[in-house]
């Protein structure tokens, strides 16, 4: 069981997202705790992937993001990296027109001591990643447009693993994957909770949910209905959640 | 998996001459449709085109256009536009005209032909162009305005400060010094050509050799040593082939005697002196390899091709996007200006009308070279090579005769066509 007596790794508190007129995240209060997996559930358009891009710095919204009980500002990707923080992004968010090696090391290259990007140093710690991560990954020298859905994958996440990542956002990290990858991912999953890192992850499916998360949060029409723990709950629960915005149980939440 | 393993082992023995040798097919046929072009305008023209004197001046002619093409890669890589290089030039080259014909010589006291009035002049130039490109670089980026209307509004703006700051005139002559950075007036003569040529074949050498040992050293499949000493001479007879011709190309014996004289010698009986490499393809040269190591080796390249790519990918990643914009647009000013320095050197004076169309032949040259129009490829010698095609195809259909309507026609066409043909081609490659 995750130990959550301590600071929680994550806070986001009271934030609120809109764009225009529209409140695509109201007053939404989530948190995450070492070596804990926290699953994101909801509709299309619930708010769970806006949600997540204000931690990852995509986004801006207002309320207050926490880490280690440290209040933080993160106003951009490069802050949200600043603090640890490594998104895999439902689109990937891969330069197709660079290989994996570019890929991986995207705004963090190797340099020599001339300030030149060392190629050859970054091919060499990419293929050790990727030999952990998919070891028949084999194209390193083709753009990544020519790679499969799964290999493409297998790049975000070797971006998302390889920087010492202590939070790590999976927005629907196995969209595109078949049965063998996504039990691959799962796999990896359980190895990174083991290490201590903190998980959200993004999923429509309540099943990979059931299994893979320590506890839900679930959000409809951009408002939070409530976070429960997997163990209390049942499949139905969940899914009366996501449709119904309903709280399982005598008392539900508003 | 098994099958993978398999389709590799079959593979490899297809791999052909080309793909040992490790050179981009896409390069070798601009390469092949150049000298066939050549060639063909050689016979027809009885053998004037692919003189020494021809392939100089076709150089010198080439390199303003080719200068800006560089830059106008990594702004149509970023997926941006420029239509305002040829304004810009304009702008870069009337206010370099006026600090040196009057600022300079009558306002500051230098006199004519100062020794310093050259320099100075460049540098105000540079600065200029580099100025105004961070500006509309800042429009495009921070402002987000598309840079297809930002760049057209300074087509107009730029073209007319320059008038108005000339009044309209034709400025000149400009300073001495300086003119020798147009072409036929300053070269490096025939043993500092040489010189370059071996420097150059040398650093082309260890390159090719460094780049193998670094593979080497991670354990990575290096081509094969044959394929590498082909490479290497393929290399070294080009640019010392490149040399040769240009210190072929010699001084006519009356402009010797005139320069003998001014020096109160006599020219010795039989002596010739080639030009050698000008300046300004000089000029060319170091800009062409700096930016190709921006572009390959420096975070700066990276960016600016994971932009083109994916522009979101790019700003997830945590790439400041829009800084990056303002560098490209900064760089291709600075471009303009220095390509404004050796367009006005090369015509000894400022007229109202120069870099009149450069936007349209530096995109043209860029396209030409490969550079997609959508964004994330591109590369700095293949815009030097559309540059160096282009200006072939011009002026080798001027020495054949062929009308000046049918001479526009012509390359309008063949920018149509180059364009068509690399969309074949990527479309069999797959990528």
């Amino acid at each position: 069981m995750v130990d959550r007596s301590g600071t929680p790794l994550v806070e986001m508190r009271d934030i609120s997202v809109a764009f225009g007129g529209v409140k695509a995240v109201d007053h939404v209060t989530v948190d995450l705790y070492p070596g804990e997996v926290v699953g994101l559930l909801g509709h299309n358009g619930a708010g769970k992937s806006t949600l997540i891009k204000v931690l990852s710095g995509a986004y801006q919204g207002t309320g207050e993001i926490r880490i280690d009980g440290r209040p933080v500002q993160i106003t951009n990707p490069r802050d949200a990296r600043a603090n640890n923080i490594e998104t895999i992004y439902q689109t990937l968010a891969l330069a197709d027109n660079l290989d994996a090696t570019s890929n991986l090391f995207l705004g963090r290259e190797l340099v020599t001591p001339f300030g030149l990007v060392d190629d050859a140093a970054m091919e060499a710690e990419c293929r050790k990643i990727m030999g952990q991560l998919n070891p028949n990954f084999q194209k390193f020298h083709d753009p990544v447009s020519a790679l499969s859905g799964g290999q493409r994958q297998s790049v975000a996440i070797a971006r998302a693993v390889y920087f010492n990542a202590r939070i790590l956002i999976m927005d629907e990290p196995t969209a595109a994957l078949g049965p063998h990858e996504t039990q691959m991912v799962a796999e990896l999953i359980q190895k990174l909770k083991a290490q201590g890192i903190g998980i959200f992850l993004i999923d429509h499916d309540v099943h990979s949910v059931m299994d893979l998360c320590d506890r839900a949060s679930v959000m409809k029409n951009g408002q939070l209905v409530g976070t429960v723990n997997i163990p209390d709950v049942t499949d139905d629960d969940l899914l009366s959640m996501i449709i119904l915005g309903k709280m399982p149980g005598a008392a539900p939440a508003a | 998996m098994t099958d993978t393993t398999t389709q590799q082992v079959t593979r490899q023995p297809s791999r052909n001459l080309f793909q040992k040798l490790e050179i981009d097919m896409r390069l070798l046929g601009m390469i092949g449709a150049f000298v066939l072009l050549c060639i063909g305008f050689d016979i027809v023209t009885e053998g004037r085109f692919l003189t020494p004197r021809n392939i100089f001046n076709l150089t010198i002619q080439t390199v303003s256009v080719a200068i800006m093409a560089c830059g106008m890669v990594f702004v149509i890589v970023t997926r941006h536009i420029d239509l305002s290089v040829g304004a810009l030039l304009a702008t870069c080259s009337a206010v370099m005209a006026m600090t040196q014909t009057q600022i300079l010589p009558y306002v500051l006291d230098f006199g004519l032909n100062h020794p310093a009035t050259w320099i100075i002049t460049i540098v105000v130039g540079l600065v200029a162009g580099t100025i105004i490109g961070a500006f509309q670089g800042a429009l495009i980026g921070y402002l987000t305005i598309p840079a297809f209307i930002v760049t057209l509004g300074g087509f107009l703006v730029w073209r007319n400060v320059a008038w108005y700051l000339t009044g309209g005139q034709t400025i000149g002559p400009l300073d001495e010094n300086f003119r020798k950075l147009g072409g036929i007036n300053g070269t490096l003569g025939e043993t500092w050509s040489w010189a370059l040529g071996l420097i150059l074949t040398v650093a082309a050498l260890w390159v090719l050799w460094t780049s193998r040992q670094a593979r080497a050293r991670h354990g990575f499949a290096v081509k094969p040593l044959w394929a590498q000493g082909v490479l290497s001479a393929i290399f070294a007879a080009a640019i010392l082939g490149f040399v040769a011709i240009l210190n072929a190309y010699e001084i006519p014996s009356r402009r010797l005697e005139r320069m003998f004289e001014d020096r109160g010698e006599i020219l010795p009986e039989g002596l010739t002196i080639g030009y050698g490499v000008p300046f300004s393809v000089l000029i060319l040269i170091v800009v062409a390899i700096v930016l190709t190591i921006v572009a390959r080796r420096t975070r700066f390249g990276r960016y600016i091709f994971a932009t083109g790519g994916n522009p979101d990918a790019a700003e997830l990643s945590g790439i400041n996007t829009r800084w990056l914009t303002v560098k490209v647009f900064a760089l291709m000013g600075f471009l303009c200006a220095l390509s404004a320095v050796v367009a006005s050197a090369r015509l000894a004076n400022h007229s109202n009308d120069i870099g009149t169309l450069d936007e349209l032949r530096v995109i043209a040259a860029a396209v030409i070279g490969g550079t997609a129009l959508s964004g994330g490829i591109g590369t700095i010698y293949g815009a030097v090579l559309g540059a160096l095609i282009m200006q072939a195809l011009q002026s080798g259909m001027a020495m054949v005769g062929v009308d000046a309507p049918f001479q526009n026609i012509v390359v309008g066409a063949v920018l149509v066509l180059a364009v068509l043909i690399d969309i074949l081609y990527r479309k069999r490659l797959g990528a």
